[in-house]
């Protein structure tokens, strides 16, 4: 199929489409307005259902009961409205509820702003809802990776029965490049026989839910959660990185952030600088083992993002103090400069910083 | 012999929990032979509250969904628009429907989604020890009405069906109440419309069921039932709101 010129937000809605999904709920908020305006009126024509909700906990709770059923259904959002949504995010993790949750991050706290954040990193890699749960996390940097992580994202939560979050920026949201829509890989996945689609009298009921009076039976419930979770660990880590082996300095960056970077590594080069990048396509599962392949060169880590530093925690995990971490940040939709991280290389590099 | 009664098979065998004297049980029943007699309880998918009737998956012997307090109307939605030829409904609490998830109630009314509720009204939480309620009347002692509820204070009891009936999309709303034989009857009959209401496709539907509750009012399951007729049945008047086959 050729590539077509697309909005980040308009293309969400064509991959999840694509991807299968039948059933949109959400609430409009800006810079992810486009996704319920394409849907209104492209999932119709598909023959599926466009529902805006009154708000977004109703529309994350509609998503629960659609998933139950055993229907492929979404929603998105940005920032504040994926807050409002962690109450039906932690309910819909706890009742093994397949669904795809897109967040077009903004700055924050509270209203923050309309422009491009990354500061839900932890929301979205630690939980965000009550309670021990792990959502799948997918970092996009274009638009073309977004399409390709929302096809195979329906898949992972199928496969999983958990939600998955696909967290972009404003900025993907906001931008247009080409895109192609490759047909999607038939994945083997298990028949949803555990959905609520009526008994027919045929078969016992199908109870979907989260609640565990007895504390043992809880207990067994999140230990098999965990079991879970850890075979997401193990099989669905995915990262891009290169020049470890001989970087003086290594860049770990995910998102919009990472374009900018590899400008800065670009120009770092040219002056002779040494750098390799690390950038994280799972948020959660979070890359770590890769930092085990950094060479000896390699004096030091900055992390670059649109927060005040919230993947530097994984990224000294990652590391586990073999080198220092250092950060450059911006927040309320400031975006990092080329010349301000170049900036940082040089520093680092020359052992000033 | 003949068998004059048996138990619902729209009923698991699981025992209740309820308080002795609550009327959830005979809720229930309701509910569950309704479901049998219209030969839809293999396809009747039904949501639970939080609240006193949180455990409702356990008993209806349909496929349930457990909802996050006060969403079942925006969860039964989801399950409605994913299986629109399913029987869709929600079971809840006054703490539940009228607190925390009149928004979700509002505007499922509102859309006229084609799900049927089962309201239960007993003017108090009762899972979480007897607190105030919106619907607890000016006057009544909880754990935190202390003094009686207040006016002032916290206004007046909210009245869930006059409230729904204004909405276009609501079309089927009556009150009615379990406290006698005889009511136990029309609430049955209620609860039959509004699951022919959704069958026919006609709408929303809302039956509110007044409710006792021993325990948390601190009264013998007889003299509840008294408290209910003297005190709640004048404040929320029993009867039809709004009827599907009006104006036809």
């Amino acid at each position: 199929m050729s590539k077509v010129l697309m909005k980040g937000n308009e293309a969400v809605g064509a991959a999840a489409i694509k991807a299968g999904c039948k059933y949109f709920f959400g609430y409009p908020i800006t810079p992810s307005s486009e996704i319920p305006e394409y849907m209104s009126k492209a999932l119709p024509e598909a023959g599926g259902v466009f529902l805006q909700a009154e708000s977004e906990i109703a529309a994350i709770n509609m998503v629960y009961g659609a998933g139950g059923a055993g229907a492929r259904c979404m929603t998105a959002s940005s920032s504040p409205g994926i807050s409002l949504k962690q109450e039906g995010i932690t309910y819909a993790a706890g009742a093994e509820i397949p669904c795809v949750i897109v967040n077009m991050m903004r700055g924050g706290p509270g209203l923050g702003s309309i422009q491009p954040g990354q500061a839900d990193y932890f929301q979205s890699t630690r939980g965000g809802g009550n309670g021990d749960y792990r959502t799948l996390c997918y970092a996009p940097a274009s638009i073309q990776e977004i399409v390709d992580l929302i096809i195979m994202g329906f898949d992972k939560a199928d496969y999983y029965r958990n939600p998955v979050l696909i967290c972009a920026d404003g900025m993907i949201g906001q931008i247009m490049e080409a895109v192609e829509f490759k047909e999607p890989k038939k994945v083997d996945l298990p028949p949803k026989e555990w959905a609520t689609t009526g008994t027919k009298e045929e078969r016992k009921p199908n109870i979907i839910n989260s609640l565990y009076l007895q504390a043992e039976a809880l207990q067994i419930h999140n230990s098999n959660l965990e079991k879970k979770y850890k075979l997401m660990e193990e099989n669905e880590v995915m990262y891009e990185a290169y020049g470890l082996e001989e970087a003086e300095v290594v860049l770990v960056a995910y998102g919009t952030t990472s374009r900018i970077v590899k400008t800065a590594m670009k120009q770092a080069e040219q002056k002779g600088i040494k750098v390799g990048i690390i950038r994280p396509i799972t948020l959660w599962p979070f890359p770590y083992d890769v930092f085990n392949t950094i060479g000896n060169n390699a004096k030091g880590i900055l992390t670059v993002e649109m927060s005040a530093g919230q993947m530097v925690d994984d990224v000294k995990i990652g590391i586990a103090g073999k080198l220092p971490v250092y950060f450059n940040g911006t927040q309320g939709g400031m975006v990092p400069t080329p010349a301000s991280i170049l900036a940082d290389i040089e520093k680092i590099a020359g052992g000033t910083k | 012999m003949t068998i004059v009664y048996e138990k619902s098979k729209g009923l698991t065998d699981v025992p209740f929990h309820y308080c002795p004297g609550c009327t959830h049980g005979v809720i229930h029943k309701l509910v569950a032979e309704t479901l049998v007699e219209l030969g839809v309880l293999g396809e009747a998918i039904g949501v639970a509250p939080v609240g006193c009737s949180v455990l409702a998956y356990n008993y209806f012997n349909c496929d349930m969904q457990e909802a996050a307090h006060g969403r079942a109307p925006a969860v039964a939605t989801g399950i409605k628009r994913a299986l629109p030829d399913k029987v869709v409904f929600t079971y809840q609490g006054d703490g539940d429907l009228a607190s925390i998830g009149s928004a979700e109630i509002v505007h499922a009314a509102h859309r006229a989604e084609k799900i049927t509720t089962i309201f239960v009204n007993n003017a108090i939480y009762g899972m979480t020890g007897g607190q105030m309620a919106p619907t607890t009347l000016v006057g009544q002692k909880t754990t935190t009405s202390p003094l009686g509820r207040d006016e002032d204070l916290c206004g007046r009891p909210i009245r869930i069906a006059e409230m729904l009936a204004t909405i276009n999309g609501a079309k089927f709303v009556e009150r009615v109440s379990v406290d006698t034989p005889a009511n136990v009857r029309k609430a049955k009959k209620a609860i039959k419309r509004a699951f022919e209401c959704q069958i026919k496709g006609e709408g929303f539907a809302i039956v509110e069921v007044l409710s006792s509750c021993p325990t948390n009012w601190g009264l013998t399951p007889v003299k509840a039932l008294d408290w209910l007729r003297d005190n709640m049945i004048p404040y929320y008047p029993l009867g039809n709101f709004r009827d599907f086959e009006e104006g036809k």
